[in-house]
Protein backbone atom coordinates (compact mmCIF):
# COMPACT_ATOMS: atom_id res chain seq x y z
CA UNK A 1 0.00 0.00 0.00
CA UNK A 2 2.65 2.72 0.92
CA UNK A 3 4.59 1.99 -2.61
CA UNK A 4 0.71 1.73 -4.27
CA UNK A 5 1.05 5.40 -3.09
CA UNK A 6 4.33 6.68 -3.82
CA UNK A 7 3.85 5.69 -7.64
CA UNK A 8 0.10 6.92 -7.12
CA UNK A 9 1.40 9.13 -10.39
CA UNK A 10 2.60 5.58 -12.10
CA UNK A 11 -0.01 2.80 -11.77
CA UNK A 12 -3.67 2.32 -11.04
CA UNK A 13 -4.69 1.39 -7.63
CA UNK A 14 -7.27 -1.47 -6.90
CA UNK A 15 -8.54 -2.39 -3.65
CA UNK A 16 -12.03 -2.50 -3.94
CA UNK A 17 -12.58 -4.63 -1.29
CA UNK A 18 -10.65 -2.43 1.54
CA UNK A 19 -13.52 -0.08 2.17
CA UNK A 20 -14.92 -3.32 4.19
CA UNK A 21 -11.99 -3.96 6.55
CA UNK A 22 -13.10 -3.84 10.24
CA UNK A 23 -10.52 -2.16 12.44
CA UNK A 24 -9.75 -0.68 15.80
CA UNK A 25 -11.52 2.96 16.15
CA UNK A 26 -9.21 4.05 18.43
CA UNK A 27 -5.46 3.13 18.40
CA UNK A 28 -4.13 -0.38 16.45
CA UNK A 29 -4.10 -4.10 17.75
CA UNK A 30 -6.22 -7.15 17.26
CA UNK A 31 -10.20 -6.45 16.60
CA UNK A 32 -11.89 -7.92 20.19
CA UNK A 33 -14.75 -8.94 21.07
CA UNK A 34 -15.95 -5.51 22.65
CA UNK A 35 -13.19 -3.40 20.57
CA UNK A 36 -14.65 -0.01 19.72
CA UNK A 37 -14.31 -0.37 15.46
CA UNK A 38 -15.17 1.18 12.78
CA UNK A 39 -18.43 -1.53 13.00
CA UNK A 40 -19.29 0.37 16.05
CA UNK A 41 -18.64 4.21 15.11
CA UNK A 42 -21.55 3.50 11.97
CA UNK A 43 -23.81 1.98 13.97
CA UNK A 44 -23.50 4.56 16.50
CA UNK A 45 -24.33 7.36 13.45
CA UNK A 46 -26.99 5.08 12.07
CA UNK A 47 -28.82 4.75 15.92
CA UNK A 48 -28.04 9.27 16.04
CA UNK A 49 -29.61 9.53 12.26
CA UNK A 50 -33.01 7.58 13.32
CA UNK A 51 -32.98 9.53 16.43
CA UNK A 52 -33.06 12.27 14.76
CA UNK A 53 -35.16 11.77 12.47
CA UNK A 54 -38.11 9.99 14.61
CA UNK A 55 -37.28 11.56 17.74
CA UNK A 56 -36.06 15.06 17.31
CA UNK A 57 -38.21 14.81 13.63
CA UNK A 58 -41.39 14.41 15.72
CA UNK A 59 -40.55 16.23 19.08
CA UNK A 60 -42.85 19.19 17.83
CA UNK A 61 -45.39 16.87 17.79
CA UNK A 62 -47.28 19.43 15.33
CA UNK A 63 -50.28 18.49 13.63
CA UNK A 64 -49.11 20.43 10.46
CA UNK A 65 -45.98 18.14 10.33
CA UNK A 66 -42.78 19.84 9.54
CA UNK A 67 -40.47 17.91 6.90
CA UNK A 68 -39.06 16.03 9.15
CA UNK A 69 -41.78 14.62 11.02
CA UNK A 70 -43.90 14.30 7.57
CA UNK A 71 -40.57 11.99 7.06
CA UNK A 72 -40.98 10.02 10.30
CA UNK A 73 -44.60 9.84 10.01
CA UNK A 74 -44.51 8.32 6.20
CA UNK A 75 -41.54 5.78 7.23
CA UNK A 76 -43.74 5.10 10.37
CA UNK A 77 -47.29 4.43 8.13
CA UNK A 78 -45.25 3.11 5.61
CA UNK A 79 -44.20 0.23 7.52
CA UNK A 80 -47.24 -0.23 10.06
CA UNK A 81 -49.50 -0.62 6.19
CA UNK A 82 -46.54 -3.08 5.06
CA UNK A 83 -47.27 -5.24 8.31
CA UNK A 84 -50.73 -5.24 8.23
CA UNK A 85 -51.26 -5.47 4.56
CA UNK A 86 -48.55 -8.40 4.02
CA UNK A 87 -48.97 -10.34 7.77
CA UNK A 88 -52.27 -9.21 8.88
CA UNK A 89 -53.64 -7.20 11.36
CA UNK A 90 -52.96 -9.23 14.13
CA UNK A 91 -48.80 -8.94 13.00
CA UNK A 92 -49.08 -5.51 14.25
CA UNK A 93 -48.05 -6.06 17.96
CA UNK A 94 -44.67 -7.17 16.00
CA UNK A 95 -44.23 -4.27 14.28
CA UNK A 96 -41.88 -2.21 16.59
CA UNK A 97 -39.64 -5.11 15.70
CA UNK A 98 -40.37 -5.05 12.12
CA UNK A 99 -39.82 -1.03 12.05
CA UNK A 100 -36.35 -1.51 14.15
CA UNK A 101 -35.20 -3.78 11.23
CA UNK A 102 -36.31 -1.85 8.77
CA UNK A 103 -34.41 2.04 10.43
CA UNK A 104 -31.41 0.42 10.70
CA UNK A 105 -31.11 -1.26 7.18
CA UNK A 106 -32.65 1.76 5.59
CA UNK A 107 -30.01 3.83 7.51
CA UNK A 108 -27.09 1.57 7.45
CA UNK A 109 -27.32 1.48 3.70
CA UNK A 110 -27.80 5.23 3.15
CA UNK A 111 -25.50 6.15 5.69
CA UNK A 112 -22.92 3.40 3.40
CA UNK A 113 -23.65 5.43 0.69
CA UNK A 114 -21.71 8.68 1.95
CA UNK A 115 -17.93 8.72 0.71
CA UNK A 116 -15.64 6.68 2.68
CA UNK A 117 -18.36 5.31 5.01
CA UNK A 118 -18.42 2.30 6.20
CA UNK A 119 -21.50 -0.42 5.34
CA UNK A 120 -22.44 -2.32 7.74
CA UNK A 121 -24.97 -3.86 6.11
CA UNK A 122 -22.47 -5.39 3.50
CA UNK A 123 -21.22 -7.62 5.70
CA UNK A 124 -22.85 -11.09 6.21
CA UNK A 125 -22.01 -11.46 9.64
CA UNK A 126 -24.73 -8.30 10.07
CA UNK A 127 -27.13 -9.28 8.60
CA UNK A 128 -26.74 -12.91 8.71
CA UNK A 129 -27.81 -12.08 12.29
CA UNK A 130 -30.96 -9.93 10.94
CA UNK A 131 -31.72 -12.90 9.26
CA UNK A 132 -31.26 -15.51 12.03
CA UNK A 133 -33.33 -13.03 14.39
CA UNK A 134 -36.30 -13.23 11.99
CA UNK A 135 -36.13 -16.93 11.13
CA UNK A 136 -35.75 -17.77 15.13
CA UNK A 137 -38.40 -15.72 16.09
CA UNK A 138 -41.02 -16.76 13.06
CA UNK A 139 -40.54 -20.42 13.87
CA UNK A 140 -40.83 -19.59 17.74
CA UNK A 141 -43.97 -17.48 16.59
CA UNK A 142 -45.47 -20.29 14.42
CA UNK A 143 -44.87 -23.45 17.15
CA UNK A 144 -45.97 -21.18 20.21
CA UNK A 145 -49.28 -20.23 18.08
CA UNK A 146 -49.79 -23.25 17.01
CA UNK A 147 -47.80 -25.25 18.44
CA UNK A 148 -47.76 -29.23 15.91
CA UNK A 149 -49.83 -27.33 13.48
CA UNK A 150 -47.19 -24.98 12.42
CA UNK A 151 -45.82 -28.22 10.57
CA UNK A 152 -48.59 -27.97 8.34
CA UNK A 153 -46.96 -25.36 6.33
CA UNK A 154 -44.58 -27.71 5.16
CA UNK A 155 -47.91 -30.21 3.76
CA UNK A 156 -49.06 -28.59 1.01
CA UNK A 157 -52.86 -29.88 1.24
CA UNK A 158 -53.71 -28.61 -2.18
CA UNK A 159 -51.53 -30.95 -3.70
CA UNK A 160 -52.45 -34.64 -4.86
CA UNK A 161 -51.47 -36.91 -2.13
CA UNK A 162 -48.45 -38.73 -3.56
CA UNK A 163 -46.78 -35.50 -4.59
CA UNK A 164 -46.90 -34.16 -0.96
CA UNK A 165 -44.28 -36.17 0.78
CA UNK A 166 -42.14 -34.74 -1.68
CA UNK A 167 -43.74 -31.33 -1.91
CA UNK A 168 -43.10 -31.55 1.81
CA UNK A 169 -39.33 -31.81 2.37
CA UNK A 170 -38.82 -29.47 -0.93
CA UNK A 171 -41.15 -27.02 1.42
CA UNK A 172 -38.51 -28.12 4.77
CA UNK A 173 -35.76 -27.11 2.28
CA UNK A 174 -36.87 -23.72 0.85
CA UNK A 175 -37.86 -23.21 4.78
CA UNK A 176 -34.41 -23.49 5.56
CA UNK A 177 -32.54 -21.70 3.15
CA UNK A 178 -34.68 -18.37 4.17
CA UNK A 179 -32.53 -17.08 6.53
CA UNK A 180 -29.57 -17.41 3.77
CA UNK A 181 -31.10 -15.99 0.74
CA UNK A 182 -32.43 -13.42 3.02
CA UNK A 183 -29.09 -12.49 4.18
CA UNK A 184 -26.95 -12.55 1.46
CA UNK A 185 -29.43 -11.04 -0.72
CA UNK A 186 -29.04 -7.78 1.26
CA UNK A 187 -25.12 -7.92 2.18
CA UNK A 188 -24.84 -9.08 -1.83
CA UNK A 189 -26.39 -6.13 -3.16
CA UNK A 190 -24.65 -3.59 -0.89
CA UNK A 191 -20.57 -5.32 -1.05
CA UNK A 192 -21.14 -5.17 -5.18
CA UNK A 193 -22.29 -1.93 -5.50
CA UNK A 194 -19.99 -0.53 -3.32
CA UNK A 195 -17.44 -2.65 -4.64
CA UNK A 196 -18.58 -1.33 -8.20
CA UNK A 197 -17.92 1.84 -7.20
CA UNK A 198 -14.62 1.59 -5.99
CA UNK A 199 -13.50 -0.52 -9.07
CA UNK A 200 -14.84 2.48 -11.47
CA UNK A 201 -13.29 5.04 -8.83
CA UNK A 202 -9.61 3.70 -9.40
CA UNK A 203 -9.61 3.69 -13.21
CA UNK A 204 -10.83 7.45 -13.05
CA UNK A 205 -7.08 9.02 -12.34
CA UNK A 206 -5.87 6.71 -15.91
CA UNK A 207 -5.75 10.16 -16.89
CA UNK A 208 -2.68 11.33 -14.44
CA UNK A 209 -1.05 7.93 -16.01
CA UNK A 210 -1.80 7.84 -19.79
CA UNK A 211 -3.22 11.03 -21.34
CA UNK A 212 -4.23 9.58 -24.27
CA UNK A 213 -6.80 6.29 -23.15
CA UNK A 214 -7.10 8.29 -20.01
CA UNK A 215 -9.08 11.10 -21.79
CA UNK A 216 -11.91 8.60 -22.68
CA UNK A 217 -11.70 6.43 -19.63
CA UNK A 218 -11.61 8.91 -17.10
CA UNK A 219 -15.12 10.83 -18.16
CA UNK A 220 -16.27 7.05 -18.81
CA UNK A 221 -15.45 6.11 -15.60
CA UNK A 222 -16.90 9.32 -13.24
CA UNK A 223 -19.97 8.89 -15.44
CA UNK A 224 -20.15 5.26 -14.28
CA UNK A 225 -19.78 6.42 -11.23
CA UNK A 226 -22.29 8.75 -10.59
CA UNK A 227 -24.44 6.25 -12.22
CA UNK A 228 -24.12 3.26 -10.47
CA UNK A 229 -24.02 5.80 -7.14
CA UNK A 230 -27.28 6.51 -8.42
CA UNK A 231 -28.37 2.61 -8.74
CA UNK A 232 -27.04 2.07 -5.29
CA UNK A 233 -29.25 4.84 -3.89
CA UNK A 234 -32.34 3.56 -5.56
CA UNK A 235 -30.93 -0.57 -3.95
CA UNK A 236 -30.78 0.90 -0.47
CA UNK A 237 -33.95 1.62 -0.12
CA UNK A 238 -35.23 -1.47 -2.56
CA UNK A 239 -32.86 -3.82 -0.17
CA UNK A 240 -33.99 -2.39 3.20
CA UNK A 241 -37.86 -2.46 1.85
CA UNK A 242 -36.71 -6.11 0.19
CA UNK A 243 -35.90 -7.57 3.72
CA UNK A 244 -38.49 -5.95 5.27
CA UNK A 245 -41.86 -7.06 3.26
CA UNK A 246 -40.12 -10.86 3.31
CA UNK A 247 -39.49 -10.59 7.00
CA UNK A 248 -43.74 -9.99 6.93
CA UNK A 249 -44.07 -12.42 4.36
CA UNK A 250 -42.19 -15.18 7.22
CA UNK A 251 -44.20 -13.57 9.84
CA UNK A 252 -47.82 -14.43 8.10
CA UNK A 253 -46.55 -18.24 7.58
CA UNK A 254 -46.17 -18.19 11.13
CA UNK A 255 -49.50 -16.70 12.15
CA UNK A 256 -51.07 -18.10 9.29
CA UNK A 257 -49.53 -21.66 8.50
CA UNK A 258 -52.25 -23.09 6.89
CA UNK A 259 -51.78 -22.39 2.39
CA UNK B 1 -5.97 5.70 0.97
CA UNK B 2 -3.70 7.84 2.93
CA UNK B 3 -5.12 6.81 6.16
CA UNK B 4 -5.60 3.37 5.11
CA UNK B 5 -1.96 3.42 4.40
CA UNK B 6 -1.15 4.43 8.19
CA UNK B 7 -3.56 2.73 9.54
CA UNK B 8 -1.92 0.11 7.64
CA UNK B 9 0.55 -2.02 10.38
CA UNK B 10 -2.13 -1.23 12.76
CA UNK B 11 -4.68 -3.98 11.28
CA UNK B 12 -1.42 -6.22 10.21
CA UNK B 13 -2.17 -8.31 13.63
CA UNK B 14 -5.05 -9.33 11.68
CA UNK B 15 -4.97 -12.43 9.28
CA UNK B 16 -7.25 -11.01 6.84
CA UNK B 17 -5.18 -7.88 5.89
CA UNK B 18 -2.10 -8.25 4.37
CA UNK B 19 0.94 -6.86 4.88
CA UNK B 20 0.10 -3.37 2.97
CA UNK B 21 -3.04 -3.20 4.96
CA UNK B 22 -5.08 -4.69 2.32
CA UNK B 23 -8.10 -6.87 2.09
CA UNK B 24 -7.12 -10.38 1.92
CA UNK B 25 -9.52 -11.85 0.11
CA UNK B 26 -13.42 -10.71 1.29
CA UNK B 27 -13.64 -8.92 4.26
CA UNK B 28 -16.87 -10.72 5.17
CA UNK B 29 -15.69 -13.66 5.32
CA UNK B 30 -12.62 -12.85 7.85
CA UNK B 31 -14.13 -14.80 11.28
CA UNK B 32 -11.69 -12.72 13.31
CA UNK B 33 -14.36 -9.56 12.84
CA UNK B 34 -17.43 -11.50 13.40
CA UNK B 35 -18.07 -11.38 16.91
CA UNK B 36 -17.15 -7.69 17.03
CA UNK B 37 -19.59 -7.11 14.29
CA UNK B 38 -22.52 -9.42 15.94
CA UNK B 39 -21.75 -7.89 19.14
CA UNK B 40 -22.18 -4.14 18.40
CA UNK B 41 -25.17 -4.85 16.29
CA UNK B 42 -26.66 -6.72 18.87
CA UNK B 43 -26.35 -3.79 20.97
CA UNK B 44 -27.55 -1.22 18.08
CA UNK B 45 -30.62 -3.10 17.34
CA UNK B 46 -31.27 -2.91 21.35
CA UNK B 47 -31.15 0.63 21.80
CA UNK B 48 -33.22 1.11 18.06
CA UNK B 49 -35.97 -1.45 19.33
CA UNK B 50 -35.87 0.72 23.19
CA UNK B 51 -35.75 3.98 21.28
CA UNK B 52 -38.45 3.18 18.91
CA UNK B 53 -40.59 1.40 21.10
CA UNK B 54 -40.41 3.79 23.94
CA UNK B 55 -40.38 6.94 22.82
CA UNK B 56 -40.29 7.39 18.91
CA UNK B 57 -43.41 5.06 18.04
CA UNK B 58 -45.98 5.81 20.70
CA UNK B 59 -45.09 9.60 19.61
CA UNK B 60 -45.73 9.38 16.16
CA UNK B 61 -48.98 7.21 17.18
CA UNK B 62 -50.20 9.81 19.01
CA UNK B 63 -49.57 12.72 16.41
CA UNK B 64 -51.28 10.37 14.04
CA UNK B 65 -54.30 9.64 16.21
CA UNK B 66 -54.44 13.43 17.12
CA UNK B 67 -54.81 14.43 13.79
CA UNK B 68 -57.21 12.20 12.73
CA UNK B 69 -59.53 13.17 15.83
CA UNK B 70 -58.78 16.61 15.17
CA UNK B 71 -59.75 16.61 11.29
CA UNK B 72 -62.93 14.19 12.69
CA UNK B 73 -63.55 16.97 14.98
CA UNK B 74 -63.10 19.56 12.31
CA UNK B 75 -65.61 18.24 9.73
CA UNK B 76 -67.89 17.67 13.01
CA UNK B 77 -67.62 20.82 13.58
CA UNK B 78 -68.00 22.00 9.65
CA UNK B 79 -70.86 19.69 9.60
CA UNK B 80 -72.86 21.95 12.87
CA UNK B 81 -71.81 25.16 10.87
CA UNK B 82 -73.29 23.53 7.60
CA UNK B 83 -77.01 23.10 10.05
CA UNK B 84 -76.00 26.60 11.44
CA UNK B 85 -75.83 28.01 7.76
CA UNK B 86 -79.19 26.36 6.66
CA UNK B 87 -80.80 27.65 9.68
CA UNK B 88 -79.83 30.91 9.40
CA UNK B 89 -81.19 30.84 5.77
CA UNK B 90 -84.35 29.58 6.72
CA UNK B 91 -84.53 32.55 9.28
CA UNK B 92 -83.68 34.45 6.54
CA UNK B 93 -86.24 33.60 4.14
CA UNK B 94 -88.81 33.46 6.72
CA UNK B 95 -88.18 36.83 7.68
CA UNK B 96 -88.12 37.95 4.17
CA UNK B 97 -91.64 36.75 3.29
CA UNK B 98 -92.83 38.24 7.00
CA UNK B 99 -92.04 40.97 6.11
CA UNK B 100 -92.86 40.76 2.70
CA UNK B 101 -96.24 40.14 4.14
CA UNK B 102 -96.31 42.73 6.24
CA UNK B 103 -95.44 45.44 4.16
CA UNK B 104 -98.47 43.66 1.87
CA UNK B 105 -101.07 44.49 5.04
CA UNK B 106 -99.10 48.10 5.18
CA UNK B 107 -100.18 48.88 1.55
CA UNK B 108 -103.46 47.74 1.79
CA UNK B 109 -104.22 49.68 4.77
CA UNK B 110 -102.77 52.98 3.34
CA UNK B 111 -105.05 52.07 0.33
CA UNK B 112 -108.04 52.10 2.43
CA UNK B 113 -107.23 55.23 4.16
CA UNK B 114 -106.05 56.64 0.90
CA UNK B 115 -109.83 55.61 -0.35
CA UNK B 116 -111.39 56.86 2.66
CA UNK B 117 -110.04 60.52 2.79
CA UNK B 118 -110.17 60.71 -1.28
CA UNK B 119 -113.85 59.33 -0.47
CA UNK B 120 -114.82 62.26 2.14
CA UNK B 121 -112.98 65.23 0.17
CA UNK B 122 -114.97 64.10 -2.69
CA UNK B 123 -118.24 64.26 -0.92
CA UNK B 124 -117.61 67.92 0.73
CA UNK B 125 -116.24 68.77 -2.62
CA UNK B 126 -119.75 67.75 -4.21
CA UNK B 127 -121.79 69.32 -1.68
CA UNK B 128 -119.60 72.68 -1.79
CA UNK B 129 -120.05 72.35 -5.78
CA UNK B 130 -123.91 71.66 -4.97
CA UNK B 131 -124.13 74.24 -2.71
CA UNK B 132 -122.59 77.11 -5.70
CA UNK B 133 -124.53 75.88 -7.87
CA UNK B 134 -128.16 76.36 -6.17
CA UNK B 135 -126.41 79.59 -5.20
CA UNK B 136 -126.01 80.53 -8.97
CA UNK B 137 -128.96 79.24 -10.04
CA UNK B 138 -130.88 81.52 -7.39
CA UNK B 139 -128.75 84.32 -8.80
CA UNK B 140 -129.16 83.68 -12.33
CA UNK B 141 -133.08 83.27 -11.22
CA UNK B 142 -132.76 86.66 -9.76
CA UNK B 143 -131.03 87.85 -12.40
CA UNK B 144 -134.02 87.05 -14.84
CA UNK B 145 -136.53 88.06 -12.41
CA UNK B 146 -134.95 91.34 -12.33
CA UNK B 147 -134.45 91.18 -15.99
CA UNK B 148 -138.19 90.41 -16.86
CA UNK B 149 -139.45 93.78 -14.78
CA UNK B 150 -136.95 95.59 -16.40
CA UNK B 151 -137.91 94.36 -19.78
CA UNK B 152 -142.27 95.12 -18.42
CA UNK B 153 -141.25 98.05 -17.26
CA UNK B 154 -139.22 99.26 -20.57
CA UNK B 155 -141.92 97.71 -22.47
CA UNK B 156 -144.55 99.43 -21.15
CA UNK B 157 -142.78 103.12 -21.26
CA UNK B 158 -142.09 102.48 -24.70
CA UNK B 159 -145.50 101.39 -25.51
CA UNK B 160 -146.59 104.61 -23.59
CA UNK B 161 -144.13 107.25 -26.23
CA UNK B 162 -145.11 104.62 -29.22
CA UNK B 163 -149.18 105.49 -28.39
CA UNK B 164 -148.66 109.41 -27.46
CA UNK B 165 -146.31 109.77 -30.52
CA UNK B 166 -149.08 108.12 -32.32
CA UNK B 167 -151.03 110.95 -30.98
CA UNK B 168 -153.37 108.89 -28.84
CA UNK B 169 -154.24 109.38 -25.07
CA UNK B 170 -151.98 107.03 -23.15
CA UNK B 171 -153.95 104.88 -20.98
CA UNK B 172 -151.69 103.74 -18.53
CA UNK B 173 -154.28 100.90 -17.35
CA UNK B 174 -154.42 99.70 -20.69
CA UNK B 175 -151.29 99.82 -21.63
CA UNK B 176 -150.33 97.87 -18.56
CA UNK B 177 -152.88 95.03 -19.49
CA UNK B 178 -151.53 94.87 -23.22
CA UNK B 179 -147.90 94.31 -22.21
CA UNK B 180 -148.57 92.01 -18.92
CA UNK B 181 -150.75 89.84 -22.19
CA UNK B 182 -148.18 90.66 -24.93
CA UNK B 183 -145.25 89.08 -21.82
CA UNK B 184 -147.01 86.44 -21.01
CA UNK B 185 -148.04 84.88 -24.64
Amino acid sequence: MATDSKEGGQELVFHPMDQFIVKPLFGDGPVGLFTVTNVTFWMVLTVLAIVALLVLGTSSRATIPGRAQSIAELAYGFIRKMVADVAGKDALPYFPYIMTLFMFIVFSNFLGLLPGAFTTTSHIAVTAVLAMLVFVAVTVIGFVKHGTGFLGLFWVGAAPLPLRPILAVIEVISYFVRPVSHSIRLAGNMMAGHAVIKVFAAFAPLVLISTGIGLVVTPLSILAITAIYALEILVAFIQAYVFTILTCVYLKDALHPAH
Amino acid sequence: MASETTDAANAAASACVDAGGGAIGMPQLCADWMGNQIFWLVVTLVVIFFILSRVALPRIAAILAERQGSITNDLAAAEDLKVKAQDAEDAYNKALADARAKANEIIAAAKLDIKADYDAASAKADAQIAEKTAESEKAIAAIRAGAMESVEAVARDTAGELVVAMGAKADAAAIDKAVAARLKG
